[in-house]
């Protein structure tokens, strides 16, 4: 396998349960040392996705090869090469965060020091603490600590920081782009559109079981989405919205006749404006997350 | 690493995890350990068992139950062990995560039944220990008896380790696990002469006993532990040591072949 080759390459995957269909064909590829974000609602495909590529599930058809491998068939050499944080386990903990560290690092053949993982994540002054004990943020971070601890060259991150406040994301954040600057490519699915915007190069969003759009995060949607808002209330107090490419140009001919005007905004649609315009209309129910 | 040395870690790991649990030690650690000493206690007005037609001589009550509380020891280390904890595992999500490592299904199992010898043996050491020094039992001097003892256990916890890793499929989730297995471990205890004295048990439940492997243990443990002279009260008038090898050794490759074919670390596509 070259260097050149995808991380990740996925053509018309399908999957489905009996008659409901989890995923109808999708194509996507993730290059070496990529932040790839998988966006979309409950149930749109994302975690059957993301299982499919782990080895977890069996895909119903297309094709999908992960660091040259097909996940299907692979065995504990890939396994190797790979970090898996799935979404949140319910494990009784009865190991202290150290402990547990320090055993799965003996599963890979070239682990990071457990100590600096530790530090990493943050839970250097709970390392002596049973995992049980732990709050669910915390317990969140030993799942990433656990995913990183074997060196992956590719990560896979399951809705990583539910659960976190606000703070911890945005150390949880540090954490990814410094795994990014080592060259880890990384697969990551979310449900903040800012996580998404703060880490990944590049996003698929996923609804009903289709790839609805994928490209860098400020190419996603409709290009029209994009478009910026003028507001402004007339003297009567209505309010007014115009959209427009030219905000300067509406904005001076509004006060070339009316004078200064009340509330007068001009706003850029955010990522969750163009996003929830994306897959507005097309989602489909939860049953994935109930079959999964 | 390889394999065995991945399995030796996993099997201090486990055997670390398992005494952090207290309802696993009270329920399958302790628990023989408990009904030893209740029956010896309860039963200790009654007199000896096996005495002489003038009342001298037999056994005491906790040298009479303590073979048969050996061998549900063996039992509970290995089936009610392994298929709860197994199952739970399954459950709240430990194996979906081992089974996205590097770490190989053997290793896991060389995990398993390591922590299961090392919990067994520290069982029975207690039971031993507790018959010797508060009850007054006295062991075999015997080293043949020694042999007999050392190869029943083995082929007996092996035989349960596997079959606990092949029940641990049965319980479709974590919580119902312990209701699934703990009545079938308690009733295999009662018809296979670990709380009742197994000769005075209809024929017909004594057959259905036969069958499974804990009276074949028990049967093998009192071998050991109880005088010759015992051995009269046995279904052939004899220990049948042979029989019990062979019943063990069936349930041992049966359970090893069940165990094989069904253990995956998570249900693909359920």
């Amino acid at each position: 396998m070259t260097s050149t080759e995808p991380v990740v390459s996925v053509r018309d995957l399908r999957k489905t349960y009996g008659a409901f269909t989890a995923l109808g064909g999708v194509s996507f590829d993730i290059e070496r040392g990529e932040t790839f974000a998988l966006l979309g609602p409950n149930g749109a495909g994302k975690s059957t996705t993301i299982e499919i590529l782990e080895g977890y599930r069996n895909r119903s058809g297309g094709d999908a090869t992960v660091l040259g491998v097909d996940p299907q068939t692979a065995g504990v050499e890939w396994k190797a090469r790979l970090g898996i944080v799935l979404q949140s386990t319910g494990e009784s903990g009865n190991v202290t965060v150290r402990e547990q560290l320090a055993h799965f690092a003996g599963f890979y053949p070239h682990p990071r020091d457990v100590d600096e993982v530790i530090s990493a994540v943050g839970l250097t002054d709970k390392s002596r603490t049973r995992i049980k004990a732990l709050s669910g943020g915390q317990r969140r971070r030993v799942d990433v600590a656990l995913g990183v601890i074997g060196r992956p060259e590719l990560l896979f991150l399951d809705e990583p920081t539910t659960g976190f406040d606000p703070e911890a994301r945005r150390e949880f954040w540090e954490l990814i782009r410094e795994l990014k600057r080592e060259g880890t490519t990384i697969l990551l699915t979310t449900h903040y559109l800012d996580e998404a915007a703060q880490l990944s190069d590049r996003a698929a969003v996923i609804s009903g079981g289709l790839l609805i759009d994928i490209g860098r995060l400020d190419e996603i949607g409709h290009p029209d989405a994009r478009i910026p808002a003028v507001r402004w209330r007339d003297a009567a107090g209505v309010r007014h919205e115009e959209r427009t490419t030219e905000p300067a140009g509406v904005v001076a001919a509004l006060y070339a006749t009316h004078g200064e005007v009340m509330g007068l905004e001009v706003v850029r649609p955010s990522l969750e404006d163009v996003y929830l315009q994306l897959v507005g209309g097309s989602a489909a129910p939860d049953l994935a997350e109930e079959l999964s | 690493m390889n394999t065995i040395a991945l399995g030796l870690r996993r099997a201090r790991y486990e055997t670390r995890v398992y005494f952090r649990q207290g309802d696993t030690i009270f329920f399958t650690f302790l628990f023989p350990v408990v009904m030893l000493t209740i029956f010896s206690v309860a039963f200790s007005a009654t007199g000896n068992v096996g005495t002489n037609p003038d009342g001298t001589g037999g056994i005491s009550q906790a040298a009479f139950y303590l073979p048969g509380m050996i061998a549900a020891g063996i039992l509970l280390s290995g089936v009610q062990n392994l298929a709860v904890d197994i199952a739970m595992e399954r459950s709240d999500g430990t194996l979906k995560r081992l089974g996205g490592t590097p770490l190989p299904v053997v290793s896991y199992f060389i995990g398993k039944i390591g922590q299961v010898l090392a919990t067994s043996l520290m069982q029975i050491a207690l039971l031993i220990t507790i018959a010797r020094f508060a009850f007054n039992v006295e062991l075999p001097s015997d080293p043949q008896k020694w042999v007999a003892f050392a190869w029943v256990y083995l082929l007996g916890i092996m035989t349960s380790a596997v079959l606990g890793i092949a029940l641990s499929r049965v319980p479709r989730s974590g919580k119902s696990a312990t209701a699934v297995i703990i009545p079938i471990v308690l009733v295999l205890q009662f018809i296979s002469g670990v709380y009742l004295q197994f000769s005075l048990l209809p024929v017909w439940l004594q057959n259905v006993a036969s069958l499974f492997p804990l009276k074949w243990m028990a049967q093998g443990m009192r071998s050991v532990f109880l005088p010759e002279s015992f051995a009269s009260v046995e279904r052939s008038g004899s220990w049948d040591l042979g029989m019990a090898a062979l019943v063990l050794s069936i349930w041992l490759i049966g359970g090893l072949i069940a165990a094989s074919l069904t253990f995956r670390w998570i249900r693909k596509d359920s």
